[in-house]
């Protein structure tokens, strides 16, 4: 299949010219911020940084880091490099804890965000042709408005379902004969049953054909887990509030790790605890410089999402570096009896047993005991209890192999856990430490 | 094969959920002729025998309950003092496992009934017919 791009010239830029691009962004967004933003002002005084120091993007690391509490601090419009009457959307990003965080975009902004969604959806293959049923949260939330004008972008019929309401989503699917969805990866899971029990058959009874997920980690296993319950290609798409939302970085249809638009983003994956760069292909933070946003600027952006840079070109012929899928927040990270675990690892052990359900939860209670609960799938029942013996056994020994501490296992009814139909709550913290 | 067919039903092991079961039965217009429990940790195995298997999985299953079958062996033992011991002397010499064993009398000193699964289904049913001793048909264990 011939590969097709949206932006050739700058999907493809060589890398060196790439290179110059981003140093030349990179200075005029720190001349802006340190004109216009008072809160960049005070930060690069106080390190007596001045826009003429940077002279190689290595200088990048001279740079302060914003963080998650200063974007809460500036609440409500503290980091404007623009006055507000030249922005034109406003979204915040889930704040689940406090105040929310502030995002503005201005005119050109949004025109960036959906040019970026557009080289995104076109590398996956998506033409006018296509069909996209949004089932993100319209509002808010980044995540369904910035895909919705990205995809309009590129000639494809919209359907702004929204998120839930299950039978009205297999209703518009049927209808429109959507070829494509977009939501997060619990929802696709929780549709999946759905269908099951509704006795549909997406690959006899639906016209679809791609499905893009996002908003959430989640694994290769749960990847494979959802094409297959549907029939389709699932493609990883990743992104933040902080950064436009989706878009950021996209799978091509190599579908091994996503480009990262670093022509819009200077891109760091530093060691989360000391703040130094990581080699090459190690696990570390990502860090992001915008390098084209005109609203609301960011210099050194801790996302707090934990990825590894892939060095190797892509043969699909883009340029721009890829990262692999997130396995793991730096905030979600737990400790359990000294040992550090991200819930992404505890999530791949049982994606990888197809004797489970797609439903789970981990328990921490009393003094740092962790108990994953996980759902058999109703087809691996045989009615044999020694067997149900046998699985949680088998679980509990490959949750050690990979976690390193052997956590209680209990198997439950198919059904028997609470779902969500937005962003899946994974963990319930009721230790009394 | 003389083997019989039992409904197997697996549930939350929490309060109500065994007359939820009972009432889907009853509702199904199926009859309960044995039933027994096993459980580990938060989900239990309810094993039951009933007069009508099939309409019995359709209701259960159209209910949302996750269902399976499983086969076992009934083997008439009299009611009498080293009876049972017969039984399980012949399976043991040939190196079978009795799982799950429950036994019950259904004619006060004449005849009782064990009933068993086993990994070695057919392996089992050669021994003890060979050592005399009779297996139940669905039919026949229905009709007791």
């Amino acid at each position: 299949m011939k590969t097709r791009y949206w932006d050739k010239a700058a999907e493809c830029l060589r890398r060196r010219e790439l290179e110059e691009l981003q140093l030349e962004r990179l200075r005029a967004v720190v001349r802006r911020v340190e004109r216009h933003v008072p809160f960049y002002q005070r930060k690069l005084e106080a390190i007596g940084l001045r826009p003429e120091k940077i002279k190689s993007l290595q200088d990048v690391r001279h740079l302060p880091f914003t963080t998650n509490a200063d974007l809460r601090e500036a609440y409500p419009a503290g980091l404007l490099a623009v006055p507000l009457r030249k922005t034109l959307r406003l979204h915040t990003s889930s704040g689940t804890t406090g105040k929310p965080k502030a995002i503005f975009f201005s005119r050109r902004d949004l025109h960036h965000s959906a040019d970026l969604i557009a080289r995104c959806l076109v590398a996956t293959g998506a033409t006018e042709d296509d069909i996209l049923q949004n089932m993100m949260t319209y509002g808010l939330f980044t995540g369904a408005l910035v895909m919705h004008y990205g995809a309009e972008k590129i000639g494809c019929l919209v359907i702004p379902a929204g998120p839930g309401n299950s039978e009205k989503q297999l209703l518009l699917m049927q209808d429109f004969r959507s070829t494509m969805f977009h939501t997060t990866p619990s929802y696709a899971l929780y549709f999946a049953d759905f269908l099951e029990k509704k006795g549909i058959d997406p690959r006899r009874h639906l016209a679809l054909r791609r499905g893009y997920i996002g908003a959430e980690p989640y694994t290769e296993q749960t990847r494979r887990k959802i094409e297959q319950a549907f029939g389709i290609e699932v493609y990883n798409s990743y992104g933040l509030s902080e950064m436009n939302g989706p878009g950021v970085a996209f799978e091509c249809a190599a579908r091994h790790g996503m480009h990262l638009w670093e022509d819009h983003f200077l891109m760091e994956i530093i060691d989360p605890a000391t703040g130094e760069p990581v080699p090459d292909g190690q696990p570390g933070e990502l860090v992001l410089t915008t390098l084209c946003r005109e609203a609301m600027p960011l210099l050194r952006y801790r996302t707090r999402d934990i990825t590894a840079l892939i060095p190797e070109p892509c043969p699909c012929g883009r340029t721009h570096r890829r990262i692999q899928r997130i396995t793991g927040r730096a905030d979600d990270m737990l400790i359990v009896r000294g040992v550090n675990i991200y819930p992404q690892q505890i999530e791949s052990v049982l994606m990888g047993l197809p004797e489970l359900g797609r439903n789970y939860l981990i328990v921490l209670e009393g003094l740092d005991e962790m108990t994953v609960k996980v759902e058999l799938s109703a087809a691996a029942f045989d009615g044999r209890v020694e067997r149900l013996a046998e699985l949680q056994q088998l679980v509990a020994e490959r949750l050690r192999t990979e976690l390193l501490t052997r956590p209680r296992v209990e198997l439950c009814a198919p059904g028997s856990l609470p779902v969500s139909e937005g962003k899946a709550k994974r963990v319930l913290d009721k230790r009394t430490l | 094969m003389h083997t019989i067919k039992l409904l197997a039903v697996l549930e939350e092991n929490k309060q109500g959920q065994l007359a939820r079961l009972t009432r889907c039965l009853a509702g199904a217009k199926v009859n309960i002729r044995w039933i027994t429990i096993a459980t580990l940790d938060k989900v239990g195995v309810v094993k039951i025998l009933v007069d009508r298997l099939e309409p019995a999985l359709e209701a259960l299953r159209r209910e949302g309950f996750t269902v399976s079958t499983l086969e076992v062996l009934a083997v008439e033992v009299p009611d009498q003092p080293g009876a049972l011991h017969a039984v399980t002397d012949a399976l043991a010499r040939e190196g079978i496992n009795l799982e799950n064993a429950s036994g019950f009398v259904t004619q006060p000193r004449k005849r009782a009934v064990l009933l068993f699964e086993t990994h070695k289904l057919s392996e089992a049913q050669r021994v003890l017919q060979k050592q005399g001793l009779r297996l139940f048909t669905q039919a026949e264990v229905l009709a007791i």
